[in-house]
């Protein structure tokens, strides 16, 4: 059987507007991710690999070049074709969790069930939050969690309903040492609860870096270097 | 100097950021002041046009006033030897009719001497003076008259009218008469010399009419003095004094009700203002924790921190407070040609300082009230809670809380001082503290139940209405400010609306139900048998009622001045209808007492109003003294009866055996009741029969009246949109502080794969929701308080005017709405990678 990519870049540029100017954030991105791989970026900081995971997630626009993720290009999607792919098909997860406050654990989880479609997302909400051990938390509003308590919600959301492919940003780059090996774990383990699932991170930490099939380097928004880990 | 230093360092910063985040507190601040400091310079300006113009509004010195009858030569005499010049009008309402036509309509006739007038410049259209308008043209005496009568009766400058049995030629309109400032008239005014309308018919013995005699003394003599000759000349000739020092009484009294009420109205708005006020400042506070946290590790103390930023508050307070004032200063100028010509006449606008000064203190105050309360939390708050983020919610410590309650209660007494009156600006503030408690209490009750809602499975798959009911309840939509500020301002429109809507009800559509269609003044006796033959014969006719009428003013209570009874009541204020009966009417219900018997002719016996002699606290037995043209007559009460004023008819508070006033020479009045089509024929008919009866058709008066009650809801409506402006100020306000954590929201839902279509119609909602809160409580708050000024004050039925409920439902779930899509627009923008790429 032929390794169909979960992610295909061509020639992708991205600049953006800041206060001195327009600043070229990726140069020339051309980047193959296969379907059910673990794909590492890495790099020093300000280097884009954040910024090259946000086009890959359709959460930002590419200012040129090809950007197909699961066979659709979602270069050229508007905002809501983008919005219906990612409710379906991908999950992210931050470094700093993102959870929305004024929501529990529970009805975080739920929201993407909600937004795929999914039936009873209530009670699988439930499930996923009993996957990563939170099942006891699920009413308690992000305030209320710590930090990895909170990643774990967001875990816990990113793969509710799911996803084909998951982007991680920086997962671990917010918590201990202890909780972000716990992070971790049940980040790599979900993943491989799913094989046919994509999962492409972004750190800093190599030991993390090392656990994905695929290490790519970039430096000053351009992939200097990628290898198998 | 630390605090200074840092203070200035972080005002600095907010200035290069053009005060963004202090924009709402400051005009919020603004406006409130501005609303006081316009009142207050208004008032100012009416109550020294009052002052400086009272002679001229008064057209004399002094005024000395008869009902009903003319000064006798002796008193005629004393007037002379007491003032250097005097001048005899006689004020009575009469018909006016276009000669050679059948067209008529109600005048309030001023007849006047050759010296009126003594103080003032009347203004005449045309190059014509008064003295030769009224002097006529070939032998016929001349009339100037308003505007308003020449239009109703289709007459020109110079065309012919007739007043009873004379005719006058029209030679000038009237278009300032400084005179007739504050007084209430059902037609428009025409002005004759008192000598033409000797051969009129009319001031007959028994019409109405009252006489004024101005009188102008000399320099140098006390006007005290004069009036306590005065009384002593008087005592018993029933005349009534006015001089210059308060000319309008009662114009003076219903100008003083109005700013007293307006005042209120403004502190109302300063209210919500606060309220704008202490929401922004919690805004700035929880903007400001991370900077608290920093400060206070780094070892400064609670005070310092606390004083950090109070300096920055004051100093925007001290800005926005001078600019308010600035603006209320200059509003009466740029309004001023805007007022009612009746205000423009007497307003001397000019700057007020003590309003000003006013209008200053009360920004002040509002301003520390409500920000001492969220400041003084930063002081319980330890470092690490402040890191953690969150808004502190604890008491405050207790120097704190003693420093509200003196700023409070300073409040309290200034507004009083303010407004004139305790008793209403208790019940006004009461009301208001009443109505935010509800708000507020509403509003948390609201938060609670959907926090409960939030998590029913029923909900599952209603995104949009789940995320705002949990924005809502988790209190990121700032509901409680935003439902107290629009809610206030709601529910005194609601409370204005369904009160104006229920009077003009009663007016225009229940009373002519079972009110009659006119009335008809100065039938002489000899006139009344062919007067109720003519209706008689009428077919359109369904009922005519007559009594005999007299007026007369009650001096004294069992020999006590009535006033030391009675105190303030309207009956003993000025002059009465009074009438006598020989027999019981059929309609009359006795509550007391006994009907004299037929033909009773023995000491003068009173049957009175059961209602009036309970709110008076006088009843059977009890002696009162009437002055009736000039003479005294004290009667006994020996019943007291049922009278229903509702229905319009004839109702008299007080009747005397027939005995005791038939001999006197009186008038007669009537109440007919006829078909709405018949009624101008009618008064056509009867017109030109009886030249000198004065006919007022009710339909007429009731929409005069109800003119006068929608100009007062008008200004009450002015002032509570102020107060709506207000509570706009504090939705922008919380919805501008709102837009951060709504992009962020924004940015999560896009990432989790909600469409834009989907996370507006979420932000529609919860500000739909709030909205809808507000106006509903506010509309149960709103048609409380009408239902109560109904009941209690105007003693009417009261029904919801629908109409204008949905009105205030639609107002205050669109002015949320509109708002909260606003304010959405900007974060559904945004890109959410670069939002969450600035929250990393």
């Amino acid at each position: 059987m032929s390794e169909q990519n979960a992610v295909d870049l061509k020639q992708v540029y991205l600049s953006l507007e800041g206060n001195a100017g327009k600043i070229k954030i990726l140069h020339s991105i051309d980047l193959q991710i296969t379907q059910g791989s673990s794909c590492a970026l890495v790099g020093p900081s300000g280097s884009g690999k954040s910024s090259l995971l946000m086009v890959m997630a359709g959460l930002e626009q590419a200012t040129s070049g090809s950007v197909t993720v699961l066979c659709e290009d979602i270069s050229s999607m508007s905002e809501t074709q983008l919005a219906q792919f990612r409710r379906a098909q991908v999950g992210v997860v931050f470094q700093s969790f993102h959870l929305i406050p004024s929501m529990t654990a529970l009805q975080n989880v739920a929201t993407a069930l909600e937004l795929a479609g999914a039936r009873d997302p209530f009670d699988r909400a439930q499930q996923k939050l009993a996957d990563v051990g939170l099942a006891h938390r699920s009413d308690h509003f992000p305030k209320q969690l710590s930090g990895g308590e909170q990643q774990r919600v967001a875990l816990a959301r990113a793969l509710a309903s799911d996803p084909k492919i998951v982007f991680a940003d920086e997962p671990t780059g917010n918590l201990d040492a202890a909780n972000g090996a716990s992070i971790a774990n049940i980040l790599f383990a979900l993943i491989r609860a799913q094989p046919d699932t994509t999962l492409v991170l972004v750190t800093h930490e190599a030991e993390l870096a090392e656990r994905c099939d695929r290490i790519v380097h970039l430096r000053d928004g351009r992939i200097t270097e990628g290898h198998r880990a | 100097m630390i605090v200074l230093r840092i203070a200035l360092r972080e005002l600095s910063a907010a200035l290069k950021d053009r005060l963004h985040g202090f924009r709402i507190l400051m005009l919020c601040l603004i406006f409130g002041v501005a609303s006081i400091a316009t009142i207050g310079s208004l008032r100012g300006a009416i109550e020294a046009g009052l002052n400086s113009n009272g002679r001229v509004f008064l057209g004399g010195d002094a005024e000395i006033e008869l009902s009903y009858r003319r000064a006798s030569v002796q008193e005629m005499d004393w007037m002379s030897q007491q003032s250097i010049q005097k001048s005899e009008i006689i004020d009575f309402r009469s018909m006016a009719v276009a000669s050679g036509t059948s067209t008529r309509l109600l005048t309030q006739v001023k007849a006047v001497d050759n010296a009126y007038p003594l103080v003032g410049d009347i203004v005449l259209s045309g190059n014509i003076t008064l003295p030769e308008a009224l002097a006529g043209q070939n032998d016929t005496p001349g009339a100037v008259v308003a505007p308003a009568l020449l239009r109703r009766l289709k007459l020109n400058v110079g065309d012919m009218m007739q007043l009873g049995a004379q005719n006058f030629i029209v030679m000038a309109t009237l278009l300032k008469e400084p005179d007739n400032f504050g007084n209430f008239a059902l037609g428009p005014r025409s002005i004759v010399l008192a000598k033409d309308l000797e051969n009129s018919g009319l001031l007959a013995q028994g019409t109405i009419f009252s006489s004024k005699y101005r009188l102008k003394i000399s320099t140098g003599m006390d006007l005290d003095a004069l009036q306590q000759r005065f009384e002593e000349n008087w005592a018993t000739a029933g005349g009534k004094w006015k001089d210059a020092r308060n000319a309008s009484p009662g114009a003076a009294k219903a100008i003083e009700r109005l700013s007293t009420f307006l005042v209120l109205i403004g502190l109302s708005g300063l209210v919500v203002g606060g309220i704008g006020v202490s929401a922004a400042v919690r805004t700035f506070i929880a903007k400001k924790t991370s900077n608290i946290a920093v400060l206070k590790t780094l070892g400064a103390t609670p005070r310092q921190i606390f004083w950090i930023y109070a300096l920055q508050i004051i100093a925007y307070t001290i800005v926005a407070v001078i600019l308010g004032v600035i603006l209320g200063a200059s509003a009466p100028f740029l309004a001023h040609p805007f007022l009612p010509e009746s205000l423009k006449a007497v307003a001397k606008i000019s700057l007020y300082p003590s309003a000003l000064l006013e209008a200053l203190t009360y920004g002040l105050l509002a301003a520390a009230i409500f920000t001492i309360w969220p400041l003084a939390q930063t002081e319980q708050i330890r470092p690490a809670n402040l890191f953690r983020g969150g808004t502190p919610h604890r008491w405050p410590a207790t120097r704190y809380i003693l420093v509200q309650g003196a700023l409070l209660s300073a409040a309290l007494w200034g507004a009083v001082q303010f407004s004139g009156s305790l008793p209403m600006t208790l019940w006004l503030l009461g009301g208001i503290s009443l109505a935010l408690l509800v708000l507020a209490l509403m509003a948390g009750i609201f938060q609670l139940a959907l926090r409960k809602a939030v998590r029913s499975k029923a909900l599952q798959g209603h995104l949009a209405l789940r995320a705002a009911m949990s924005a809502i309840a988790s209190g990121t939509e700032r509901a409680g400010p935003v439902v107290m500020g629009i809610g206030l301002g709601l529910a005194v429109l609601a409370a204005v609306g369904q009160i104006d809507g229920n009077l003009r009800h009663s007016m225009t559509k229940a009373l002519p139900e079972q009110a009659p269609s006119f009335f008809f003044l100065d039938i002489q006796s000899d006139q009344l048998a062919e007067f109720n033959q003519r209706l008689s014969d009428n077919e359109a006719v369904r009922r005519v009622e007559t009594a005999p009428m007299l007026r007369g003013l009650v001096t004294q209570i069992n020999g006590r001045p009535a006033a030391e009874v009675g105190g303030d009541h309207w009956v003993l204020r000025g002059d009465r209808g009074i009438s006598y009966a020989e027999n019981m009417p059929d309609s009359t219900s006795l509550t007391a007492g006994e009907w004299w018997p037929e033909g009773y002719a023995g000491k003068p016996q009173i049957s009175f109003s059961a209602e009036a002699a309970d709110e008076i606290g006088i009843g059977l037995g009890d002696s009162l003294t009437l002055n009736i043209l000039g003479r005294d007559i004290t009667a006994t009460i020996t019943s007291l009866r049922d009278v229903d004023f509702s229905n319009a008819g004839m109702g008299f508070v007080i009747l005397l055996n027939a005995a005791t006033l038939q001999g006197a020479p009186h008038s007669h009045i009537a109440t007919v009741y006829a078909t709405e089509a018949a009624e101008v024929p009618i008064l056509d008919e009867l017109g030109q029969a009886f030249p000198n009866v004065t006919g007022i058709q009710i339909r007429e008066a009731v929409l005069m009246v109800s003119g006068i009650v929608s100009s007062i809801a008008s200004a009450a409506s002015i002032g509570a949109i102020a107060t709506l402006i207000t509570g706009l100020l504090i939705l922008i306000g919380a919805a501008a502080a709102g837009s951060e954590q709504r992009a962020y929201e924004t940015a999560i839902l896009k990432t989790l794969g909600a469409t834009r279509r989907e996370i507006l119609i979420s932000f529609a909602m919860r500000s739909s929701m709030v909205g809808a809160l507000a106006a509903t409580v506010a509309l149960g708050a709103g048609l409380m308080g009408g239902w109560a000024v109904s009941h209690f004050v105007f003693e009417s039925s009261f029904k919801i005017i629908w109409p204008n409920a949905g009105l205030i439902i639609l107002g205050g779930v669109g002015a949320t709405l509109v708002t909260g899509i606003l304010f959405a627009l900007g974060p559904l923008s945004q890109s959410a990678a670069a939002e969450l790429r600035h929250r990393d």
